[in-house]
């Protein structure tokens, strides 16, 4: 029996019909067609389908989708404002951080997750707080540098709206 | 599959029960739903138990000990600062289990009823003497941590029974623990051989306690008593810590899988155990006089 | 194509950002998985739990009962290949080894050969379906070792397989496809010259291309035949050629549309699911979508080969290197098609030594079928090359750097693989080491530096680009090759350049195979070169017409007419006179109609690449964990036209190396099948497992190129196995052989190490 799952997605209340076994990623793909997030395995070990659920930074491959019952949900859909790009969908572009860029959506929503917890954070952390998403193509250069460029941008516009 | 997702604690083992022993519990899913995807049969009922509060507090008593709900995620561990100070070991052990996104869902029950020889938060649970508090249609039980896991992917619980909380008892001063692994890359690999160690120090920096666990050279996580007795008495002086390396190597009884061969998780336990030993009384005698 | 005075391009040297970018960090972006039609059938394929077995009996009965299934095929539903239809001009890839890869016919060579694909309503549908089909085996005894099926006594996966290369023809099959020899001057007098000779055996492992993207695609086959693929993939033409040729179909029957390509490598240079899908989609009359698992990848795409090679070098006391030899044993993987040859012809190409002898083997084993990957075939050679020179290096008490100098191939270096090199950079590469504050920085304990070098030929090859001018004067740049890493960025680069306009007014495209000529696939570093060259000549008769049509406007001879910042300009009756690109469009009616250019070339000249990496490690002595420290990728890369985009191909191939070397592997058990088929125990580098990637781009510019463009995407990931090998040979003074450098292998290196000593 198909369940109705009642829940928010980038701030948009959304009502699906999943099977319990359905996974969230499935869910979010086939049934609601948001597809930026991706499928690399299935098994939680390529960060590819990183989204926010309940402002928890998981793999949607290992979340059910009857979990996002009543939930609040965060793909890289929901990052930019209207047209306006959150600063690391910027910073990647800008700093040439994505080849193939199907690691790229599961990149930004890891690394919002992390500007959100730490503003600040240093080469390491970034490399350790994204060791669970495979980039095959960039050797993580270019990418621990946008989200360090980012991190910089925003607390300087942020403490210039302050000032 | 059905899905359930109870509120109340006393509903868990009322839905293991009716399931008649095709029931599964989740927390935070990220063994189960991996094997799920690997073609493993799904349970008749999966009782996620998120949704009650007792499985996802975190609390210190008076008398410093902690109660750690089993489905409590390893980031809102690493965010308990109190519980992070108190056992560093147990709650870094916690820590290097996979991704943060991994982080956001994986809970130390979930780790503990996996039954894995390699889970990481289990070695660095029973060095810390932690003790489970278990529930069932027949009633409450309190069980050593060191005597769930009974052989690899089966615990000691019975089918309509689940792990409630964790329980870290007061500790005296001076007391620390650590938990180091050996993985291949930095990040993101099961490990190879694990080692926890947990220690009190007297006032001269003599170990006066001193438990030791070990994960992924045996078929369970070990305890190797014989191990503490060697560091019992010492100050961790170097040609002590020779000699531990030895009885730790000389414990393992590991296997020879695609993950590390019977001679290197010998020899690299023995590694780790020792290390974690310095950095627990390094801890401890931080911890001041 | 004007240089400013400066000496710098307007456009072609800048960093905008790509076209494709926003897509891509906004989720909007489709790639492969992301295709769907409304009423379209999921497939799924049935694989081969053994490693080698006959087919005894196959029934799809039961399965096809399952309601929900609307189609399954077996081998039986491909059409025959005949031999003369088994190769296109007499190349490589071999049809009938495609096609019984694809699917088995009367063997299952390899854990994860498919055997029969089912489409059904949904995933679950197919999945029971699967389980369904019964399948009867006679399991065979197996083989995935190269050097043990290169024995006599070997397991044999094809009966008619007869070694080639060799003379006379062996009378019976074995597992060695081919014999290949390349000589190069007197080796035996080579050696007899030199006054030092070091001989070592090296292995390595295979290897996965690792794209995240795992394949997938969509089929749709009308009533009347006509196809439509959707798909992922290093060229949309390939992928129409090998489905026509796999099911006997004329090329006009089939439209490919590329989708986004979530990563290549060179695996995605062949066919697994887009015959399938068409077979199944024609057989239920509905669109058929199939999707690999991540597991399915690793067990039945890719790897890179394996292999086996012994290695010779001589040497004066001076370290010139006098002679080199090997013997190059590669696994093809289930059929033959190793790159064993491209590693002879690489592994000493940065030399200039006078005697060279290379054998090479390309053995079939009871593995997935090998696929290219970046620079196929050299990385293990080179790793064996530069490990002995290394070694050579420690012998002579000289410095690596020093002695690769000693011997660079330079301007007019005959190869030992034939051809003479013209303007390469390879010498500027060491130099450029030798003076990086990298290779200078001093080193703790249990720290040791590597150097390695590698070379590739870089390829041109069959290029087409249409560049049409929009009503509004901005330029569409159409070419046919997937953009795997920033290639339309390169594109509309190399048009604005020539046209003289900002890179904003450009918008490149990727074309289906119904929209454009025919381009070869994107592969062996040839697109930013090949297609590169089409689309400036496609901008050089663009402004050709424009000047054509200013004339026609100002009549006056087109001869009188410049193109300069993206106008046309004339000195009419001694008053300059301005025609700009929008004004020329706007009036394209009025001077004969729209203007477009289309050049179709197989380009000629692409420029040889040479790259040297220096790598430092640490090395934990008591676990044999290594840890890499400092990098840094040189490489001599031509014109770098989006210079953000050729330093991330060399980090990125770095880093692949990287893996390589130190923990990618994969592992079986003892009946041949993958034990490691997920990203959890087939260990690419993680971001914490790395420094930043520091890149030196020399620019030598190809004089055969418009731009001085050369390939850049194959060279960085050879160095970095023999680089990382190097630095842990020093580090842990002793020599490691034998990839990958895994925590237990370095270990027992450094015990056995240890006991020598004592």
């Amino acid at each position: 029996m198909k369940q109705h799952i009642c829940t928010h997605i980038n701030g948009e209340a959304t009502e699906f019909l999943c099977d319990a076994a359905d996974t969230l990623l499935q869910v979010l793909r086939d049934n609601l067609r948001l597809t930026g997030t991706k499928e690399g395995c299935g098994t939680g070990d390529c960060g590819a389908c990183s989204v926010m659920l309940n402002d928890r930074l998981v793999c949607s491959c290992l979340v059910l989708a009857v979990e996002a019952q009543h939930s609040q949900i965060e793909t890289v859909e929901g990052l930019a404002n209207g047209d306006s790009l959150h600063p690391l969908q910027q910073a990647f572009l800008d700093h040439a951080a994505l080849q193939c860029g199907i690691c790229t959506p599961g990149l930004l929503v890891a690394a919002k997750a992390l500007l959100d917890h730490n503003p600040s954070p240093s080469e390491s952390e970034v490399r350790f707080w994204i060791a669970g998403n495979l980039c095959r193509c960039t050797g993580y250069d270019k990418i621990v540098r946008a989200i360090l460029a980012a991190a910089d941008n925003m607390r300087t516009t942020h403490d210039g709206a302050q000032s | 599959m059905q899905y359930q997702a109870p509120t109340d604690l006393a509903d868990v083992a009322a839905l293991l029960a009716s399931a008649d022993g095709k029931g599964r519990v989740m927390a935070g899913g990220t063994d189960l739903l991996a094997r799920f995807a690997a073609g493993m049969p799904k349970p008749d009922v999966l009782v996620d138990i998120k949704h009650i509060a007792e499985l996802m507090d975190i609390e210190q008593a008076s008398d410093g000990s902690f109660t750690v709900g089993a489905a409590v995620c390893g980031a809102a561990i690493s965010e308990h600062a109190a519980l992070c100070s108190a056992w560093p070991g147990v709650t870094e052990a916690m820590d290097l289990i996979g991704s943060v996104q991994i982080q956001g869902r994986a809970s130390l029950g979930g780790n503990l009823c996996n039954a894995s020889p390699a889970a990481d938060a289990v070695p660095a649970l029973i060095a810390a003497g932690a003790i489970c508090r278990i529930l069932g249609s027949q009633g409450e039980r309190q069980v050593s941590v060191a005597d769930i896991i009974c052989s690899p992917g089966k615990t000691c619980l019975d089918s309509d029974e689940f792990v409630v909380s964790l329980y870290l008892p007061p500790r005296p001063p001076r007391s620390a623990d650590a938990y180091l692994r050996l993985i291949p890359r930095s990040e993101m690999d099961i490990a190879v051989a694990g080692a926890a160690v947990n220690l009190t120090l007297d006032s001269a920096d003599v170990v006066v306690a001193a438990t030791i666990a070990l994960g992924a050279v045996s078929p369970v996580p070990l305890l190797v008593p014989r191990a503490a007795d060697v560091i019992l008495g010492s100050k961790l002086e170097a040609d002590v810590m020779t000699r531990f390396k030895s009885v730790v190597s000389a414990s393992c009884r590991p296997i020879n899988d695609k993950r590390g061969t019977i001679d290197y998780r010998n020899h690299v336990a023995g590694v780790l155990a020792a290390r974690a030993a310095l950095i627990a009384g390094k801890r401890a005698a931080r911890e001041g006089l | 194509m004007s240089r400013s005075p400066n000496g710098s391009w307007r456009s072609v040297g800048t960093r905008p950002v790509r076209p494709d970018g926003i897509d891509k960090v906004t989720g909007r972006a489709v790639f492969s998985a992301d295709f769907n039609l409304p009423d379209a059938l999921q497939g799924a394929v049935l694989r081969s739990p053994f490693a080698h077995a006959r087919i005894l009996r196959m029934d799809t009965a039961r399965a096809l009962a399952l309601p929900g299934v609307k189609a399954i095929i077996t081998a039986s539903d491909l059409p025959e290949i005949t031999e003369d239809q088994a190769l296109i001009n007499g190349q490589p890839p071999d049809f009938r080894d495609m096609s019984a890869n694809i699917l088995a016919r009367t063997k299952v060579l390899y854990e994860g050969h498919a055997l029969a694909a089912v489409a059904a309503v949904d995933a679950k549908t197919a999945e029971q379906a699967l389980a369904l089909i019964d399948v009867e085996y006679e399991v065979l005894p197996h083989v995935i070792d190269v050097q043990q099926a290169m024995a006599p006594d070997a397991p044999v996966l094809h009966d008619s397989l007869i070694t080639q290369g060799i003379t006379p023809a062996p009378s019976r099959p074995s597992n060695i496809a081919s014999r290949h020899e390349q000589v190069h001057g007197d080796v035996e007098q080579g050696f007899a010259q030199a006054d030092i000779i070091l001989t070592e055996e090296f292995t390595t492992q295979p290897v996965h291309q690792g794209y995240i993207e795992p394949h997938a695609c969509m089929a749709r086959v009308a009533s009347d035949g006509q196809t439509d693929i959707w798909c992922s993939s290093q060229g949309q033409f390939m992928v129409r050629a090998y489905c026509a040729r796999l099911l006997d179909m004329p090329l006009s029957r089939i439209r490919v549309t590329p989708l986004e390509i979530g990563g290549g490598f060179g695996g995605k240079t062949t066919v697994y699911l887009e015959p399938l899908a068409v077979l199944l989609a024609r057989r239920s009359g509905r669109p058929v979508k199939i999707q690999m698992s991540r597991a399915d990848v690793f067990r039945a795409t890719g790897p890179a080969s394996g292999s086996y090679i012994s290695m010779k070098i001589g040497a004066l006391n001076d370290g010139t290197l006098v002679a080199a030899q090997g013997i190059l044993c590669y696994q093809a993987g289930a059929f033959p098609g190793s790159p064993v040859r491209l590693g002879c012809m690489t592994a000493f190409a940065p030399y200039d030594i006078a005697n060279v002898k290379m054998i090479g083997y390309d053995v079939v084993v009871n593995r997935p079928k090998s696929a290219a990957y970046r620079a196929p075939g050299a990385p293990m050679a080179s790793f064996a090359a530069e490990s002995l020179i290394d070694m050579l290096a420690q012998r002579l008490g000289m410095d690596p750097l020093e002695l690769r100098i000693r011997n660079a191939a330079r301007d007019g270096t005959r190869t030992a693989y034939g051809p003479r090199f013209k303007e390469i950079g390879y010498l500027q590469t060491l130099q450029a080491a030798q003076a990086h504050p990298h290779y200078s920085a001093p080193l703790g304990q249990h720290q040791g530096r590597g150097v390695a070098s590698g070379f590739w030929f870089n390829m041109g090859g069959q290029s087409s680009a249409a560049l049409t001018l929009n009503e509004d004067g901005t330029v569409m740049v159409t070419t046919a090759n997937p953009d795997i890493g920033g290639s339309r960025a390169s594109m509309a680069l190399m048009a604005a350049e020539v046209l003289e306009i900002d890179v904003d007014r450009v918008r490149p495209e990727i074309a289906d195979t119904s929209s454009i000529a025919y381009s070869d696939l994107t592969g062996g570093s040839r697109v930013t070169f090949a297609v590169g060259m089409a689309v400036t000549q496609a901008a050089t008769e663009l402004v050709a017409s424009l000047q054509q049509r200013a004339a026609t406007l100002w009549d006056i001879p087109v001869d009188q007419i410049d193109w300069r910042e993206g106008c046309a300009v004339a000195s009419i009756d001694g008053k300059q006179e301005i025609l700009s690109l929008s004004s020329l469009a706007a009036q394209a009616g009025k001077t004969g109609g729209p203007i477009a250019a289309h050049v179709s070339i197989n380009a000629q000249g692409a420029g040889p690449g040479f790259g040297t990496h220096i790598c430092d490690v640490e090395v934990d002595p008591d676990t044999g964990r290594v840890t890499v420290l400092r990098y840094t990728a040189i490489q001599d890369v031509g014109t770098a036209v989006h210079p953000s985009y050729v330093e991330g191909q060399l980090q990125g191939g770095a880093v692949q190396g990287i893996g390589w070397a130190l923990n990618e592997a994969y592992q079986y058990d003892d009946n041949g099948a993958q034990l490691n088929p997920g990203f959890l125990d087939y260990r690419v580098p993680v971001a914490s497992d790395l420094p930043m990637i520091d890149t030196v781009l020399v620019e030598v510019p190809n004089p055969r190129h418009p731009f001085g463009v050369r390939g850049v995407g194959e060279v960085p990931i050879i160095p970095p196995l023999g680089a990382v090998a190097n630095a842990v040979s020093r580090a842990t003074g002793t020599r490691h052989v034998d990839l990958p450098m895994s925590p237990p292998v370095v270990l027992r290196a450094i015990q056995r190490a240890a006991r020598r000593r004592r």
